[in-house]
């Protein structure tokens, strides 16, 4: 686990006047490189932007040194609960790396495009087999994108039918925060309801919260609480009754992939995070990819652009194919070279691999969440299944030892693994979310549980090694409060 | 299965640890009926070897046509360190910077590109990174609503210069909020005061300017600017990186600058991969701060002192702030920004001028070579930067097929978007066309005009 211990300068630190990658430049270092005297003066730019004169070499060591600062899936186990961080396919990236693709101008003709499109379509075809939906659209770029695109879609419907008063949606309180911004940002108004002891929806809560201004509901399932809806079915004929439509939340689709599908739960639209399920990279923060399906009803109102088959020719459908749909979500079909990506892991998969993926996923945190409980930690949900995550409390090492959730993972970061998800859901209190994903050994989850007993031992010997970690970090815990107070958001250089 | 360690020796003993007798057991919480027993219709698995056949050979049938497209999409020489340090396994498959001390290289690296691109573009404070171009329009727009207190309208006009998707983009994203853009129509490829001059004194929430515009034509900024600011309308520039190695930034518009500045990150070492991952940016001055969406990396120092950096003002965010967030935005596209980062620092302040030259120059040349063609004159005689309209003597789109047909993907058909102009076409040059380049499409061109003719 070789982590870069010191740490790196500003890459504005290294400059010097007149330095520079001079190889990279489209004409030489000394040649003329005056404004064209057809742009005028008012327009130009007067003074120079702060880049850094850096020569190519500074840049490649300077920015490999800051890769080394981080924590990633191809040097440690990162079992980040809801985030299914799991091994991310080099073939992924060499083939939607291939030039025919990066080339490719978003624009130009679809003649010039057939190869590419018919990935696409074909990724449209196999998100449908296994989501069980009957139409896909691929151009929201990350999850919350997706959910953007689902709640459009909820509404567009209902105003078609003119039924206009529907523009509640209800989300569960462990909901992610998207669930609700989402809502929001559709136009939409936002009723929270409870889940009960066992991780289920309160369905008793939710009759009452149904009625003639119900847009429709958004669930993840298996829930954020790493458990299966066990009353899906009744759920879905509440909320349909009512006259409301369901939202899938796919970010805990790894959990159920080849065992149980959204489209025969009775779900009527959902989006599917590639960047979990189908493996593409996290990249740091982006970029992603969210997916919809849609049920039957759903279909005139997806986003455009979608790929469609006329004979064996590709072609792009546009709003002449699709009048009724909620427009475009991105500036040309979203992130495309991610959507390769999953094309390619899914092709890899392939029919028996689907299976695999919900079987592995699920094997490996069951073991986990035994061996854990077995070990003396308590488990939110004991009661239950786990699905492909589940939550340790730590509320007795708080209330016994003053060591949080938060402190136990900080400290694991010192024992090499990446910290579970903290303080999410919001309702179990000292929660840590752990999701191990498919693609981890059994020697990896050991390590991690016998990291796990060290460090309650730990909280019990000596209780301020784990409050006051990481302590083999480049930094130890940081100034969040100074960072809000005294905003720091951008180098200057020290003053003359 | 390619990506599972298991040995049948592991499953069994960790069924063993769980108490349960088979795999299928664990899924003993969900309903029988619901379950699935095959997936008929996903194909058999590749091995890497076949996956590498397929792939290589659906690139290798797009070919590698000659690209003369712009449109919001810029085909520009990107530094072989740009993706070799991007694709770095720590950079490619690590997590948001959530657990600060174990991503301290990711925010570092968006602390220096919040540094670029604010000086870029001339303006205080950057996010690290919205969707894309058209998603930065329509969350500035958004943004402007929530910045401008006193305006109650939510009235954003949206010049036709702008680009046509990302008025789309804007419009399918921020209406459902009861956000209204009112299109100005510009027929002489420019917005100018006198088109605006009706808005006078009304409640207007912002004007978007696109720089250089659609048509690649320069718009005359600092007055625009200033009869927004005049007239009480928050200022939303939509810029191209490139252009701002030689030209003002937007902090620099008129008496006062843009309010707020995006674009698209593309040009600055992203490829152009059918239209995406691309990155959103958006700045925007320091009085603003609080109501940008998306994630800000500041800089802090840690329980020792020393200098550190952690995500910050997340208040403002859906995972603390819920329903009452400034956006849905998570995941953005911070591998992008990394690349762009990089591709900054590869060229520096002059490389980056000398990109911006030699993209002026070339579209000069391409312009001069095309009209020369009979049959082709310009739409537009203005100052622009790398991309000019052109009419034909007949319609767009069978020339272009029969270019491409040639290998030379011969611009962009703008008869769908703006038929007021006619058999319109928008080129576009950068620093990667060559004087052969030029001239191989003007001859095809040419031919194209000529043989058109014949047949007809």
């Amino acid at each position: 686990m070789a982590m870069l211990k010191h740490p790196e300068k500003i890459i504005f630190e290294y400059s010097r006047p007149q330095r520079g990658s001079y190889g990279q430049w489209p004409t030489e270092q000394g040649t003329p490189n005056d404004v064209a005297a057809d742009i005028p003066e008012n327009l130009r730019r007067r003074k120079a932007p702060m880049l850094p004169e850096v020569s190519e070499l500074e840049v490649v060591r300077h920015f490999t040194r800051l890769s080394q600062l981080n924590f990633s899936i191809d040097t440690h186990f990162y079992p980040l609960g809801s985030c299914t961080m799991k091994y991310n396919p080099k073939a992924c990236n060499q083939y939607a790396m291939l030039p025919g693709f990066l080339n490719r101008h978003p624009l130009a003709p679809e003649s010039t495009g057939q190869g590419f499109l018919a990935c696409m379509y074909e990724l449209q075809e196999m998100l449908k087999e296994v989501t069980g939906m009957q139409g896909v659209a691929l151009s929201p770029m990350a999850g919350a994108h997706g959910e953007f695109a689902g709640v459009a879609m909820i509404r567009a419907y209902h105003r078609a039918r003119g039924d206009l008063a529907r523009n509640e949606i209800i989300v569960p309180v462990a909901a992610h925060g998207t669930n609700p911004a989402t809502a929001t940002m559709c136009g939409c108004v936002v009723r929270e309801i409870p889940v009960n002891d066992d991780g289920d929806v309160d369905v008793e809560a939710l009759k009452a919260a149904v009625g003639p201004n119900t847009a429709g509901i958004m669930l993840t399932n298996p829930s954020t609480c790493g458990v299966f809806e066990r009353r899906i079915q009744e759920v879905a004929r509440i909320v349909h009754d009512a006259g409301g439509l369901l939202y899938y939340d796919g970010a805990n689709l790894n959990a159920i992939l080849g065992k149980v599908r959204p489209g025969d739960m009775g779900f009527d639209v959902i989006h599917m995070n590639l960047h979990k399920t189908f493996s593409t990279p996290h990249g740091g923060g982006g970029p992603g990819a969210g997916a919809v399906g849609v049920s039957q009803r759903l279909l005139p109102f997806m986003p455009i652009p979608v790929v469609g088959k006329d004979g064996d020719r590709y072609r792009w459908l546009s709003e002449k194919d699709l009048p009724q749909s909620i427009g475009r979500l991105s500036a040309f079909m979203g992130n495309a070279g991610v959507l390769l990506r999953a094309y390619i892991y899914m092709r890899m998969l392939g029919r028996e691999g689907m299976h695999r993926v919900g079987e592995f996923a699920t094997l490996n945190a069951n073991y986990l969440m035994a061996r854990l409980a077995k070990a003396g930690f308590d488990l939110a949900y004991p009661n239950r299944r786990a699905s492909h995550e589940f939550i340790i409390t730590a509320k007795k090492q708080k209330n016994d030892l003053g060591v949080s959730a938060m402190d136990i993972a900080k400290r694991l970061l010192d024992y090499g693994f990446h910290a579970p998800t903290t303080y999410f859901p919001l309702l179990v209190p000292e929660c840590l979310l752990i999701e191990p994903t498919e693609t981890e050994s059994k020697e990896a989850l050991d390590g991690f549980i016998d990291a796990m007993i060290a460090i309650q031992k730990e909280a019990e010997a000596q209780a301020d090694l784990v409050t006051s970690a990481p302590h083999t970090m480049t930094v130890r815990r940081l100034d969040d409060v100074r960072a809000a107070r005294q905003l720091d958001l951008a180098w200057k250089p020290a003053a003359a | 299965m390619p990506f599972n360690p298991h040995t049948p020796d592991d499953v069994e003993q960790m069924l063993a640890a769980i108490g349960a007798k088979k795999i299928e057991d664990l899924f003993d919480e969900i309903p029988k009926d619901l379950r699935i027993e095959s997936l008929a219709g996903i194909p058999d698995a590749l091995n890497e070897m076949q996956v590498g056949r397929l792939m290589s050979a659906r690139a290798a049938q797009d070919g590698t046509p000659l690209n003369f497209i712009g449109a919001g999409a810029y085909e520009h020489h990107i530094p072989s360190a740009v993706w070799a340090v991007t694709t770095r396994g720590e950079f490619y498959s690590a997590y948001t910077p959530y657990q600060a001390e174990a991503s301290q290289g990711t925010l570092q690296l968006i602390y220096e590109y919040q540094t670029m691109i604010t000086s870029l573009t001339g303006l205080d404070v950057s996010n690290a990174s919205l969707y894309d171009g058209g998603s930065a329009v329509a969350e500035a727009a958004l943004m402007s609503i929530r910045a401008h207190r006193k305006s109650k309208s939510q009235r954003i006009l949206v010049p036709t210069t702008l680009n046509p998707n990302y008025r789309k983009t804007a419009v399918a994203t921020a209406s459902g909020q009861g956000v209204r853009f009112e299109e100005i129509a510009c027929p002489k490829g420019a917005l100018s005061v006198a088109d605006l001059e009706k808005y006078a004194g009304e409640d207007v929430t912002a004007l978007v300017i696109q720089q250089p515009n659609f048509f690649g034509v320069l718009e005359d900024v600092d007055a625009l600017t200033d009869w927004a600011h005049a007239n009480n309308i928050l200022v939303i520039a939509s810029v191209n990186p490139t252009s701002l190695g030689i030209l003002k930034p937007p902090g620099e518009w008129g008496a006062r600058g843009a309010d707020i500045a995006c674009g698209d990150c593309q040009p600055l070492g992203v490829p152009l991969s059918s239209g995406g991952p691309y990155a959103g940016f958006l700045t925007t001055k320091m009085e603003f701060v609080r109501q940008m969406p998306g994630r800000i990396v500041g800089r802090t120092v840690d329980a020792n002192g020393k200098q550190g950096f952690a995500l910050t003002l997340q208040a403002r965010e859906q995972h603390i702030r819920r329903g009452k967030a400034t956006s849905n935005i998570c995941t953005n596209q911070g591998l992008l920004v990394t690349a762009a980062t990089i591709y900054l620092s590869l060229l520096g302040p002059e490389g980056l001028a000398r990109v911006a030259n030699e993209c002026h120059r070339n579209l000069g040349e391409l312009v001069g070579a095309l009209t020369r063609v009979k049959g082709v004159k310009p739409a537009f005689e203005k100052p622009r930067f790398h991309e000019a309209v052109l009419l034909l003597d007949r319609p767009v789109g069978p020339v272009l097929a029969e270019l491409a047909r040639r290998g030379i993907v011969g611009g962009f058909d703008l008869s769908n978007d703006y038929p007021e102009l006619g058999n319109a076409l928008l080129v576009c040059a950068t620093e990667t066309r060559t004087a052969a380049d030029i001239e191989a499409y003007a001859d095809a061109l040419a031919e194209t005009l000529k043989a058109a003719v014949r047949a007809a």
